[in-house]
């Protein structure tokens, strides 16, 4: 399948953090003509195993989490409407007037309602609206909607990813399903690329809230070295400079305690000679991304943390730019390419 | 539905081109005469089989909320102000269609994760917001959009829950899908108005000529209505509800509804088994409002369908009360027209 069209494939699959299993059948469906295991561990996550071209020993993991923000009813009112609380880091002011889908016996649209602004005061109207006065009207009455939902059911919000200028493609859960087709994209490079370590793909669940996926799915690989791919910041004009990654100026490398100083050194000398876009991504403590599980699993991990500019996190309208998507993923599979065997690595490390 | 086609069109106002060409084409075989006026008002005239000597005029308006581009910056995001009563907190994270060509953009805001925490609590402010269409630079964006572009919001038409109805701008498509429906009808025995009006959403514009033009009686207003029922709210809170059936006005921000008219139209509807409920608050407006004082004057009633999340990008109706406010006009005109002969 072509990049793009896996893009917006996964974006508008629905996965909320704890609900991954429904995004399964459409990941493995993408990856497993092109690896040689396939593998769903006890938490969910998706190990996808590429076997080097020569025999090795040494395992370099890439990870992606597949969850997405979303929300889960916690009521059923008298009039049917449905009451919900936020599922990860959800921004209330990106719910009023938002299209969601809930995941009940079966799937159906519901529309986030408030108060109109005709009845609500000048300072009222100034205000962020509450959750507690939000609701979803699935037009159905209680009795009707009970028979379908029931507490504890997850809610995704409903956006079908539209392409923009530019090749750039905005939509929901862009954070970080562009993450798993960076994986997808590297492992089509593999087909024909000669590698000399083997590959782990993960797609890990429940990164935007407990970060669960990236530990258990590490401890199981146990590999070499781990490379979390995720998104930053992208500029606009509200953003500092500073804190942000421009679009379509190659992914971001990220620099800080989170991560491998040689491995960081090696991959910006391959961007360098391939002169592939790279921005530096100045990350001075915790990265709040699978790089932290994945750096201090076991006896510690060296780790890699790639970030594809998105702007908008966390909203309905994630942005991304696929030359962006491109250009991460021809840089990790250089760097795939050009790690020769384990003495190599540690030698790097020893140096520093 | 028709009333499909009519939502997916963009009319925001001062901007109704596209829905007034969908309406006249598809009245254009139904109409005795039909004539667009000098600011894009759409009128038309119905004979039925018997004369009457009052003159009703039923009308509903072809506009809708939406945005328009003010500025593009030189790193080509569209600034834009809105266009009648848009809720600045519905426009964060959403799509829109800009200009004629429909380019898509979006409408995102800062990240929660870099917003101070007073900024969480506050609305983003109008002035803050923008509309990306994927461009870098201002050159780039002028080749797609230029200044006064119209902005609408990029909704699906849907029919969901039981016997809903999910689409932007159905204030006020489903009035001109109503009386589309009506003057489709070959049974209506007398003579009839129906009118498409402009730009009622920045203060009921095209009305004014309408009512100058025809000069009715008897004015009916039909629209798409507040409709707010949050848990836990006294009935008298709530303007309308979804399923009650048509909502009469008693009163609103311009008008004072003709008292008798509204009282034959309860009466019909009890005869008729159609159920009504008032439209209990006195805020917003309508057509009316001019209408009333156009000339000479005229009466006016308005029947509204109850609009869920109205003047937001995805409002909602429940069929039901479409075809009561159908049924229950298709009484009024005999009403009205016999009761002087």
């Amino acid at each position: 399948m072509e990049t793009k069209d896996a893009l917006v494939l996964l974006a508008n699959s629905n996965g909320v953090s704890g609900q991954e299993n429904n995004l399964h059948k459409v990941i493995i469906e993408l990856f497993e003509s092109l690896v040689d295991e396939v593998e769903v561990d006890s938490l969910g996550n998706l190990i996808f195993y590429k076997k080097s071209t020569n025999k090795s020993d040494f395992k370099l993991m890439l990870a992606a989490h597949m969850d997405e923000i979303g929300l889960i009813v916690n009521k059923i009112e008298e009039n049917g409407f449905l009451r919900f609380s936020e599922v990860g880091g959800i921004d209330k002011k990106t719910l009023v007037g938002q299209e969601v889908l809930v995941h009940g016996k079966e799937t159906i649209l519901g529309i986030i309602g408030t108060k109109p602004p005709h009845m609500m005061s000048n300072e009222e109207q100034e205000k962020s609206i509450k959750i507690e006065d939000m609701i979803i009207d699935t037009g159905f009455n209680k009795e009707e909607v009970e028979k379908i939902v029931k507490i504890g059911d997850f809610i995704t919000i409903r956006r079908e990813a539209i392409v923009l200028e530019n090749e750039r493609i905005s939509g929901k859960s862009m954070d970080d399903r562009v993450g798993v087709v960076v994986l997808y994209d590297i492992a089509k490079r593999l087909q024909t690329l000669k590698h000399n370590i083997d590959v782990y793909f993960v797609c890990t669940v429940q990164e935007e809230l407990t970060m669960s996926g990236g530990m258990t799915s590490t401890y199981k690989i146990n590999p070499d070295i781990g490379i979390a791919i995720d998104v930053g910041f992208g500029y606009t004009p509200e953003l500092k400079r500073n804190q942000t990654l421009l679009m379509g100026h190659g992914p971001g490398i990220a620099l800080g305690g989170n991560i491998d100083s040689s491995l960081r050194n090696k991959i910006i000398n391959i961007a360098k000679e391939l002169n592939i876009p790279y921005q530096i991504n100045v990350v001075p403590g915790q990265t709040g991304t699978d790089a932290r599980s994945i750096q201090i699993t076991r006896e510690g991990i060296p780790t890699l943390l790639i970030s594809i500019p998105l702007r908008y996190m966390h909203t309905s309208v994630e942005l991304v730019d696929l030359k962006d998507v491109s250009f991460t993923s021809i840089l990790i599979s250089e760097f795939i390419r050009t790690i020769g065997n384990k003495p190599e690595v540690i030698n790097d490390i020893v140096e520093e | 539905m028709l009333l499909e086609k009519l939502t997916l069109a963009n009319g925001v106002s001062g901007n109704e081109k596209e829905v007034r060409n969908l309406i006249y084409k598809e009245i254009i075989d139904f109409a005795d005469y039909i004539k667009i006026d000098k600011i894009g008002n759409i009128i038309a005239y119905k004979k039925g089989k018997k004369k009457t000597d009052k003159k009703i005029l039923f009308i509903a308006h072809m506009d809708e909320v939406g945005l328009i581009v003010t500025d593009i910056d030189e790193n080509g995001f569209l600034k834009f102000s809105t266009v009648g009563g848009v809720d600045k907190r519905v426009l964060v994270s959403k799509t829109v269609k800009i200009g004629e060509n429909k380019i898509p953009g979006v409408i995102g805001s800062k990240p929660i994760h870099l917003q101070k925490k007073s900024e969480r609590n506050e609305a983003f402010e109008l002035e803050d917001l923008y509309i990306d269409i994927g461009v870098d630079s201002r050159t780039d964006a002028e080749i797609k959009v230029n200044i006064g572009d119209y902005v609408a919001f990029d909704t699906k038409y849907e029919e969901f829950g039981n016997g809903c109805i999910k689409a932007k701008a159905l204030d006020d498509r489903v009035g001109c899908s109503i009386l589309i429906d009506l003057i489709k009808d070959e049974n209506i025995e007398y003579d009839f108005y129906v009118a498409f009006s402009v730009m009622e959403e920045i203060g009921l514009v095209g009305a004014g000529p309408v009512a100058f033009n025809v000069k009715p009686d008897i004015c009916v207003i039909v629209e798409g209505t507040l409709c707010y029922e949050m848990p836990n709210l006294d009935s008298h809170l709530m303007p309308t509800r979804l399923g009650y059936g048509p909502a009469i006005s008693l009163i609103d921000r311009h008008t004072l509804y003709d008292f008798e008219l509204r009282e034959k139209t309860v009466s019909l509807a009890k005869q008729h088994n159609i159920p009504y409920q008032y439209r209990k608050t006195s805020s917003g407006g309508n057509d009316a409002g001019e209408i009333q004082v156009s000339g000479e004057g005229a009466k006016v009633l308005a029947l509204s369908v109850p609009t869920r999340n109205i003047h937001s990008s995805s409002s909602i109706i429940k069929k039901d009360d479409y075809f009561n406010t159908l049924s229950l006009i298709k009484y009024l005109i005999p009403s009205i027209c016999k009761e002087d002969k």
